[in-house]
């Protein structure tokens, strides 16, 4: 193998080309059709997050780019190379970060980082340099020399990311890196992703939570059972999106009757409950608690609703994310959702 | 550096990776150790006395821990084989195979790195038991050539069935899927001239004994460590153990190769 070191050509200023590149990739198992002709695109130095529930093929995706797994069809370019023809070159400049966290639970923090810089072939000295440097980065320190089967959920995925930037990648790709986590360690991993984004690397994300696409992807696409239903960027996603409204509850259905009449466009949301679509800033909320109160109607309670994944998800495919099984029932519930998809989503063109 | 220069130093990386975990854990060189040599001294302190009357034609000096041990040592190699499973599957089960998958290392760095230290792991424990059983009288009547030759195949048979236990630990899905190679490698032994030879055992049972791989193995070692001839013995055993190695290194690594969706 040629022993060039591909880790600094990202920081020549070249025209942005792209890290990452697939056209038409489907992959199936068996009869099982996993991806369905996908298209894409990340420039260098961007965040890329692929949006989906459990199922949809973000993980088979993220197989076949970071060489686990070869294509059935379709063009395929990380870093320029193809990572069924060279995968070496490819892993040279790949880092994977995966659900499960590959780290070596009977070997320290320290000893995982170490082998890393082993099997990177650094030098002994650099390695261990590296590996302090991650240790303290990721606040790893004091537990440097537990065993790893010894940490909590989020040390070990953020052991398992310092594991992975070992290497110094250009391209990382992050597979549901933050799916069961508590909420401050997501947090925590954010700050480390906003952190490697500063330093000029490309992130390939894939996750089911919208508000982590939101907080760190430049661009989002939609995977729904091996297709890319949307493409944008968080905002023009959320725009795109009915499903933000507010939930007025009443104590009797005089005051529902009578909140009907004042609320345009509210629709009945089970026995003495409306919902009143639209954006639910403080603004309007105050405005319509100033239309109700004028009209002397009794509020029981209140909440707000922004759109989320499940929203994206429905006004897309008119499905639910979480039980693509029973997708009749939920679209019967809200028959509204399938009509507004082709209205407020641009569809991406297949292949 | 070329690549078999960083495929040497990525199987160094590898086997000194699982040389820790012995160190670190001695628990496995300790039981693949203790549980040979509790059947050593089970087998020749407590039945070793009638077992040895019913042999008949009893071995040169006539005593049964001459005629019991290369069986325990095979024993020995089975439980080496059986932690290897195990590691090997706990690294598939860990995702850390995956990790290793996606790195610009050496592809068979990973897979030699464990059969090296299996090696390493299973000789040990096998030198260790070979002066359990002097301690306890054992005497042979070999010359350093055919000690030399019975070290040799005992490693040839740790090798196969090291692939082997690699190739299974790949393939299980959990840590439990490896019971059954695990069963296998440690009963066969009974099942075999370990203990008493096999024309003494029922037709079918003696024809099963008589055919399966650890039986030349053990009758080479024990043709070997007493000094008698071993007749065709000794290329069955080579045959057996080469095949099975060969079996093993090809499936681990189309396992490796294919991976899992995990």
């Amino acid at each position: 193998m040629s022993p060039t070191a591909p880790t600094l050509t990202a920081l020549t200023p070249t025209a942005p080309s792209p890290a990452i590149t697939a056209s038409g990739l489907r992959k199936s198992f068996g009869e099982k059709v996993v991806l369905d002709g996908v298209d894409l695109n990340v420039p260098e130095g961007t965040v890329f997050c692929l949006l989906g529930p459990n199922g949809a093929g973000k993980t088979t995706a993220v197989h076949i780019l970071s060489t686990l797994m070869r294509a059935d069809g379709g063009e395929v370019r990380v870093v320029g190379r193809d990572p069924a023809r060279e995968p070496d070159a490819v892993r040279a400049a790949i880092g994977v970060t995966g659900q499960f966290s590959a780290v070596d639970g009977l070997l320290t923090g320290r000893e995982n980082l170490l082998l890393m810089a082993d099997l990177h072939h650094l030098p002994r000295a650099e390695g261990r340099r590296r590996a302090e440097q991650l240790l303290t980065d990721f606040e790893l320190t004091d537990a440097a020399d537990k065993r790893a089967a010894t940490y909590s959920g989020g040390m070990r995925r953020r052991l398992d990311l310092a594991m992975t930037l070992v290497g110094e990648p250009r391209v990382i790709f992050l597979d549901e890196q933050t799916t069961g986590l508590d909420p401050r360690s997501r947090r925590t991993m954010w700050q480390i992703v906003r952190g490697l984004v500063g330093r000029g690397v490309t992130i390939f994300l894939t996750t089911q939570y919208l508000d982590e696409a939101d907080e760190l992807a430049d661009r989002i696409a939609v995977l729904d059972q091996g297709r890319i239903v949307a493409l944008g960027t968080a905002a023009e996603l959320k725009r795109r999106v009915p499903g933000g409204h507010i939930r007025l509850e009443f104590l009797d259905e005089i005051g529902l009757t009578a909140a009907e009449r004042v609320l345009e466009g509210a629709t009945r949301d089970g026995d003495l409950a409306l919902n009143v679509p639209g954006d639910a800033g403080v603004r309007a909320l105050r405005a319509l608690l100033t239309r109700l109160d004028d009209a002397g109607i009794e509020v029981d309670g209140l909440s707000v609703h922004t759109p989320d994944l499940d929203d994206v998800f429905f006004a897309l495919t008119g499905r639910l994310t979480t039980e693509t099984g029973s997708s009749d029932a939920q679209s019967t519930a809200q028959p509204t959702a399938e009509s507004t998809k082709s209205a407020s989503m641009q569809k991406e063109p297949v292949r | 550096m070329s690549t078999l220069t960083y495929a040497a130093r990525d199987s160094t990386t590898m086997l000194k990776r699982n040389l820790r975990y012995s160190v670190r854990y001695p628990a496995t060189i300790i039981v693949s150790l203790a549980i040979p040599a509790l059947l050593l001294l089970l087998f020749v302190g407590v039945f070793g006395g009638a077992l040895g009357a019913g042999l008949g034609a009893a071995p040169p000096g006539g005593k049964y821990i001459d005629y019991v041990l290369p069986g325990i040592l095979l024993m020995s190699i089975g439980y080496g084989a059986s932690s290897t499973t195990l590691a090997v599957n706990r690294d598939m089960t860990e995702g850390i195979m995956a990790r290793f998958r996606t790195m610009a290392i050496s592809r068979s760095s990973v897979l030699t790195g464990h059969v090296v230290a299996a090696l390493i792991r299973t000789l040990a424990s096998t030198v260790l038991l070979v002066a359990v059983a002097l301690l306890m009288g054992y005497r042979s009547g070999a010359d350093a050539g055919r000690w030399l030759a019975a070290a040799g195949l005992v490693a040839l048979l740790t090798f196969a069935l090291s692939w082997l236990a690699v190739a299974i630990g790949l393939s299980a899905p959990t840590a439990e899927g490896t019971v059954g190679f695990t069963l296998i490698v440690q009963l066969l032994p009974f099942i075999s001239s370990a203990f008493v030879p096999t024309g003494s055992m029922s037709a079918g049972v003696g024809w099963f004994a008589h055919n399966q791989p650890f039986t030349p193995v053990i009758d080479t070692l024990r043709g070997l460590l007493a000094g008698t001839p071993i007749g065709h013995s000794g290329i069955i055993a080579v045959a057996w153990c080469v095949g099975l190695a060969v079996l093993g290194y090809l499936w681990a690594g189309a396992l490796f190769r294919k991976g899992s969706a995990r």
